[in-house]
Parts: C-alpha cells; structure tokens; sequence
C-alpha cells in the first residue's frame, strides 16, 4: 500500500463555508473533513460531500477511531468508515496517536497514552487492523497532550518513528500541535522534527491555541500564530511532497481569512519550491 | 500499570472528576487532567445544545443546562458517534421533568427530526409516475427515512412557533395523543400531524401494505364512498409530500 504523491495548499470543510463551496471556485488544492460528521446513511451532509468531492481531492481525517485504545478498535466503526472511503475515494485516511475508547465509554475526546513498548505494540496491532479493514495506508496524526506518563520509556517522536517503521503509516504532522506539547512539557520542538521520520510526512495541520491558566489548550479557534508559522518554515525546509491546510474549528472566521492564512503557508513554503 | 488499567483509571477520572480518580495519576498531573475533564463534559454539553436547541429555548438555558449536567454525570457515552449520545436524552427531560410533558415530547420531535436530516437515501415516489402504477398490486411504504411519533402535547406546535421565530403557544396536552408522522423530503427534514383516519393506516405504510389493503381497510371503517374518497385524498398528500417510497 502506498501514498500518493500530493503537493498543494488546502482548508478544512466547515458548516459556514459549505456554500462558497457548492457555489464558487475556492482556490484550494484540496479540502479535508471529519470523517465522522459524514459516517451516516445519507442525506444533506452526504450529498453536499459527494459535490465537493466532484470538485477537489478530498482528505478523511478522523476523530473516534481510537487507534490507543487497549480494548481495540470498534468493528462498526470501521465498516462505517470503509463505506465512505469507498464512496468518497480520498486523497487521504488520517486519524490521531490518541485513544477515546474503552470498555463501555467513548470520551470523544483525544486523550493520551504513556509512550511504553505495550502501548507501541497495541497501536501497532490497531493500525495494522484498520490499515487492512480500509484497504489502505493511513496517516496518524501527532496529539497534543496536557500530560505526560512516568512510564513513558520513549519520547513522542521516537514513538511515531517506531509506528511508522512497523506499520508502513503515514504522518500527518500538525505543527501546532508540537509547539504546545514542547510548551506544556517543556522539550524544544526542534528536536522533535529532528526526530520525527519527516520522510513519511504526507499531510501537515496549521492551527491556533489559546493560552489556559497553566497549559496551552489546542483550541482551533483563532489564527495560526508566529510560533507555529516559525516552526512550520523549519518543517517545510525537510519534509517532501505535501498537502498542507488551516485547521480551523471554532470561531470560524469568513473564508478569505483563512485564504489569506492559506497564503502565508504557501509564502512560507515558496523558497523551498523555488530552490 | 498496564495501558488498560490506566484507561480504566482515566475513564474513571472524566466520569466522576473524583478526589479519589484524580489521585490515581502524579500529583503534577492535576492540571491537565482539569484540562481533559473540561473538554470531556463541554464536548458532551455542546452536543445536547446542539442537537435539541429548540428544547433549550423552550425551557431556558438555566434548567437546560442543570438536566444536561445530571445526565452527562448518570450517562456516560458508549458509542463512537455523538449522535447516539444525542438519543438517549429526550428520556433523561421526561424523567426529570415528568408533568412538563411537552418537554419530553419536543426532544423527542427535534430527535427525530435529525434521525430524518442523516437517514438513508431513498427516491420518493413522484407525481408523474402516478398513472404508470399498477395499483391493485403496488405495495406502499414510507420512505426509509419515515418514523411515527404519538404525542400527548402540542409540542409540535411548540416547534413549529421556535422555528418561525414566533411567540410559542402556552404548553397543552391534547385531547387524544396525535400520530406525528417525521420524513425527509429531498434534504429537508418534515413531519406533519396526521389526521385520526389517517394515523390508523399510517403504521401499515411502516412494513408495505397494498393501496387494495388500505382502501378495504378504509371502506371497512368508513363505507365506500367515504374510504375510497379518503384513500385517494391521503395519496394525494403522500405522494405531494414526498413520503412514499418509489415502487
């Protein structure tokens, strides 16, 4: 199973936007949804995806899969999820290093795990299950945390190092992502990506946070800051073909703010692609 | 600690927000915990706002919130999509508002109605396919999408006044329950009131029944002047409304 080789500057698909969408020309070069907000039988959601999906590449990304979890992964969930990758044909299937799942409970949230040799082992064993039930290879997404284990025998990095070397997954990397985890448990982000198989970056997630009473909660809700546009130059100077986007979930600006955002990315990137 | 008694312990954490839970974890780990147990309840919070927002208008933010907070502390989620959590909160407001029946009864519309919005896809019998039907043999049912509700009060009108941004009337139980049939139409979500006639045959519609079985049903009821002239009005009003599924 392979990627594709992609290239381009996309924006996440909200409620707000879905009729600049419908009606207009966006210049994007894709769009990603939440895969759950679209795992039903049918209807308006369904039909408004399969238009914009008629229009530009369109990247799954989700939120429940719950690649962490000891119990495992949720059999309907998957089948749920095959029947629109199927439907949809995406760019991309992506979930997070987290889980929300166990034993009658679903947190619905993106919570951490210890980085232990048991945990590498079970989210090994998960992603080579939802690798096989999707027929295809996914990206996993770093998570931003707000704790951190004594257990831990590895770093995030050489986790996802670890992941990807077994199971032949993708990163999606969201950059935001490792500025607040570097904040909150005080590592620098540089070694991170140094750390990081950047070669097996395919998707990059641009976003904001806001500043909590001890921590930094990654919120989606304003504008990507200088410290993650920073970082993301750093990035953009190592990782290769890549579909990179503003993920933005709250507050949700018009559409040509986050064009403008979408802009910056492509400045930034701009001295790579030239040289 | 193995990786499943640690989730164990973190589930535990979210549910109850416990002394004891918390102390499961190092002490220096009490802020993020706050910050996990925040985004655990206001997840489970904006999904009740979301989905029964015109209960929340009827009844106030106040108590709203007071019930939603009970029943995410009694009520856990257990599946992976928010919409199942959605379900089961209609029966949480009838429980805890038990002589506010009007309240039970608008959750379970706006329910309903969002089952309908995502329900499976299925073409609707249309206007001009009428003649071409074979109707001592053709087999009627409700699009896939097709529920009916009994309703004691006049919550249906109580959410039709929210949704035109009019002055809702006063709660009121009916004089006998109404059938409330809920579809969707193209991409709309609809229901209407049905008449009594009209609600005895609808729950035939739920499994098929022939327009020969609903006409001798009706005659049966009403003398065969009058059933065959409520058969063919009722026609009329499905297939214009866009409830019966294609043949």
């Amino acid at each position: 199973m392979t990627f594709p080789s992609f290239s381009g500057f996309g924006l996440g698909l909200r409620k707000p936007h879905y009729s600049d969408f419908l009606e207009g020309a966006v210049p994007v070069d894709f769009v990603e949804v939440i895969s759950e907000n679209f795992m039903i039988a049918g209807g308006r959601p369904r039909h408004i995806l399969q238009r914009v999906r008629e229009r530009h590449p369109v990247a799954l990304h989700g939120v429940s899969m719950s690649l962490g979890s000891a119990q495992g992964l949720d059999p309907d969930y998957l089948a749920r999820l095959r029947a629109l990758v199927d439907a949809i044909d995406p760019l991309f299937v992506s979930d997070h290093l987290s889980w929300s799942r166990a034993p009658g409970f679903n947190s619905h949230d993106l919570l951490p795990l210890p980085y232990t040799t048991e945990a590498l082992d079970l989210v090994c064993a998960n992603l080579h299950r939802a690798q096989e039930a999707l027929g295809r290879t996914m990206l996993v997404e770093n998570p931003s945390s707000y704790i951190t284990f004594a257990q831990s025998q590895m770093t995030e990095w050489e986790f996802l190092a670890q992941v990807t070397a077994r199971t032949g997954c993708g990163l999606l990397l969201d950059v935001n992502n490792i500025h607040v985890s570097a904040v909150n448990h005080g590592f620098d982000p540089l070694d991170y990506i140094a750390g990081v198989p950047l070669d097996r970056v395919r998707q990059i997630h641009l976003a904001g946070h806001t500043q909590g009473e001890n921590l930094l909660i990654d919120t989606h809700d304003r504008p990507v800051p200088p410290a993650v546009w920073a970082l993301f130059a750093r990035v953009m100077e190592r990782v290769g073909p890549v579909a990179v986007m503003i993920e933005r979930d709250d507050d949700i600006p018009p559409l040509s703010d986050l064009l403008a955002e979408l802009d910056m990315a492509r400045a930034l990137a701009l001295p790579k692609v030239a040289a | 600690m193995s990786l499943s008694a640690l989730q164990q312990d973190f589930r535990d954490w979210l549910v109850t927000g416990s002394d004891e839970a918390q102390s499961r974890f190092s002490p220096d780990a009490a802020p993020g915990l706050l910050v996990y147990q925040n985004n655990y309840r206001c997840a489970l919070m904006a999904c009740l706002e979301e989905s029964f927002a015109k209960t929340l208008a009827w009844i106030g933010p106040e108590l709203f919130h007071a019930i939603a907070a009970a029943h995410i502390d009694a009520r856990p989620p257990e599946s992976w999509s928010l919409d199942h959590y959605a379900a089961y909160f209609p029966q949480a407001l009838a429980q805890a508002l038990p002589d506010d029946t009007e309240v039970g009864e608008l959750a379970m519309l706006e329910q309903a109605l969002t089952d309908a919005f995502v329900g499976p896809d299925g073409a609707a019998l249309a206007l001009g396919d009428v003649p071409q039907v074979d109707w001592d043999r053709a087999v009627l049912r409700w699009v896939p999408t097709a529920r009916l509700l009994s309703l004691a009060s006049n919550a249906p009108a109580i959410w039709s006044a929210l949704a035109a941004n009019r002055e809702p009337p006063p709660r009121a139980l009916l004089a006998e329950p109404v059938r409330v049939l809920v579809w969707r139409q193209e991409d709309i979500a609809c229901f209407r009131a049905l008449d009594p006639q009209e609600a005895e045959v609808a729950p035939t519609l739920l499994g098929g029944a022939t327009f020969t079985a609903i006409c001798a049903r009706l005659v049966d009821a009403h003398g065969e002047a009058q059933g065959v002239q409520l058969a063919g009005a009722w026609l009329g009003r499905w297939v214009a409304d866009g409830a019966l599924a294609a043949l």
